[in-house]
């Protein structure tokens, strides 16, 4: 793939002993929508969090946007990124978690202006302004005063998303993130990542567990399995013909649990 | 002759009232040294480089294990042998605050440790710097339920303060027992000192009701 938004070039991560990923390769283009799918220890979780910068990797490279975001040049070698490159690369990239990890100390309002204010410089109405717009966008402008503790999950989840999107990332990174949902909330959530596909111009790494919103949703379904990508591939393909015994066995496994 | 004589009260409360001051001087003193340092003290523990974090910890133990009264001994009598000449009070407050440091660090570990580690990812996620992180997100969250524990301390601090007699400070204790000896009459002085303490106590374990109150509901904490 010429000129990806995102590429993992030979990616390993290490817990100890125990390798989660092993020389991953995946290239993901520009406004590409992928869900990630697998069973739970398969290292898709991994994926995102090794992008986010949350988990250092033990070989090979991340590159963003056509610069390498694990890895700083340096006398025309690549060298582990410090600090200051992280905080430079990783601003391209928003991430949403399974427990929202809002901040319970603030209004759904000041969690959405806190970044934009404090890393980006904006004046403080702008700032605001952007978070409202955003609060709007997902549906939540009657709660914008609201402390998280005041919310349900779904509308938690959806703040969330508005915080992330505050920093204008070119990459959104969702994990899981109907996982820890009550099941009548799952839809609104969805609904908005929906409306993100659609309307703006984002890449999009999905790990999740609800197959029709990925089958619906996703230009293409990367199946881990064992800290590989067992089978890729447009998701009519892979959900209707895999081609690996594996995805077959998960699929009808996920798909018998309802 | 009675057992309680109020002559004597009277006579004793304007010593009483003079090593009052002294003694609430170095409270206050004493524990905002201990509030800002046993923050550096924790924060310093944090540190991701494991050398200076585990020098931290160690020093922290060693304040812990040893007797407040010997570490003002050492800093006041001990220093002058090697030409470090720290006036009483400097020496008094300075140690009781380090020494509370110590204590009041722990007290802000288990704080920070409690906070979700989600919010650290979070303020990674949103790309905050550490400085930011520790300052907006994680300390709003982790000093609000600790201030109870801090209280105590400045409480167990209030009562600490006696051992500054041993550098002759004169603070409460040691003037009720200075008007006993040249009175040759304890009773009243030692009482209404007791009293005043107790007092004290009391009114400070309010305060620290209200301020742990008071910032749970500023930062909507449960």
């Amino acid at each position: 793939m010429s000129d990806p938004m995102v590429r993992f070039e030979k990616v390993t991560k290490r817990y100890g002993a125990l390798t989660v990923l092993d020389q991953l390769n995946l290239d993901i283009a520009r406004n590409e929508k992928v869900a990630i799918i697998g069973p739970s220890g398969s290292g898709k979780t991994t994926v995102l969090r090794m992008l986010m910068t949350l988990e250092r990797i033990n070989g090979g490279v991340i590159w963003v946007d056509g610069e390498p975001l694990t890895h700083m040049e340096k006398n025309g070698q690549l060298v582990p990124a410090n600090e200051r490159h992280l905080r430079r690369v990783r601003g391209k990239i928003g991430m949403v978690f399974q427990h929202f990890n809002l901040f319970p100390h603030m209004t759904a309002l000041a969690n959405c202006m806190e970044a934009p204010k404090s890393v980006l410089g904006l004046p403080k109405a702008e700032a605001e302004a952007r978070a409202a717009e955003l609060l709007e966008m997902v549906g939540l402008s009657d709660k914008k005063n609201h402390y998280p503790i005041q919310m349900s999950g779904g509308q938690k989840q959806r703040v969330a998303i508005a915080r992330a999107l505050a920093m204008r990332p070119k990459v959104m990174l969702f994990d899981e993130v109907t996982s820890a949902l009550d099941p009548e909330l799952v839809g609104e959530v969805l609904n908005v990542i929906r409306k993100l596909g659609t309307e703006h111009d984002l890449t999009m790494l999905i790990v999740t567990h609800q197959m029709g919103f990925a089958k619906e949703f996703s230009d293409r379904v990367c199946f881990f399995y064992d800290g590989k990508i067992a089978e890729q591939g447009p998701p009519d393909k892979l959900f209707n013909d895999p081609a690996n015994e594996r995805t077959r066995q998960f699929l009808s496994a996920v798909l018998e649990a309802g | 002759m009675s057992i309680w004589d109020w002559s004597y009260v009277w006579d004793a409360l304007p010593l009483l009232y003079r090593g009052g001051v002294v003694t609430v001087q170095a409270t206050i003193v004493g524990f905002a040294i201990a509030l800002v340092l046993g923050l550096v003290f924790a924060l310093i523990r944090q540190s991701p480089n494991r050398y200076i974090s585990g020098a931290m910890a160690e020093t922290i133990e060693f304040i812990r294990s040893t007797p407040l009264l010997l570490q003002i001994f050492f800093v006041y009598f001990v220093g002058p042998q090697f030409g470090i000449v720290i006036p009483a009070w400097t020496a008094g407050i300075g140690v009781l605050g380090i020494h509370y440091a110590a204590y009041c660090s722990e007290c802000y570990r288990a704080g920070i440790e409690h906070v979700d580690a989600g919010q650290w990812e979070a303020s990674t996620a949103l790309n905050l710097s550490t400085a930011r992180s520790w300052r907006v997100i994680i300390l709003p969250q982790a000093i609000p339920p600790i201030v109870p524990s801090l209280g105590n301390y400045f409480i167990g601090m209030f009562k600490d303060t006696p051992i500054l007699a041993a550098i002759a400070i004169l603070e409460m204790l040691q003037q009720a027992k200075n008007f006993g000896a040249e009175n040759y009459r304890y009773i009243e002085a030692i009482t209404v000192a007791g009293f005043f303490y107790l007092v004290f106590s009391l009114v400070a374990s309010t305060i620290v009701q209200s301020v742990s109150f008071w910032l749970k509901r500023r930062y909507h904490l449960q």
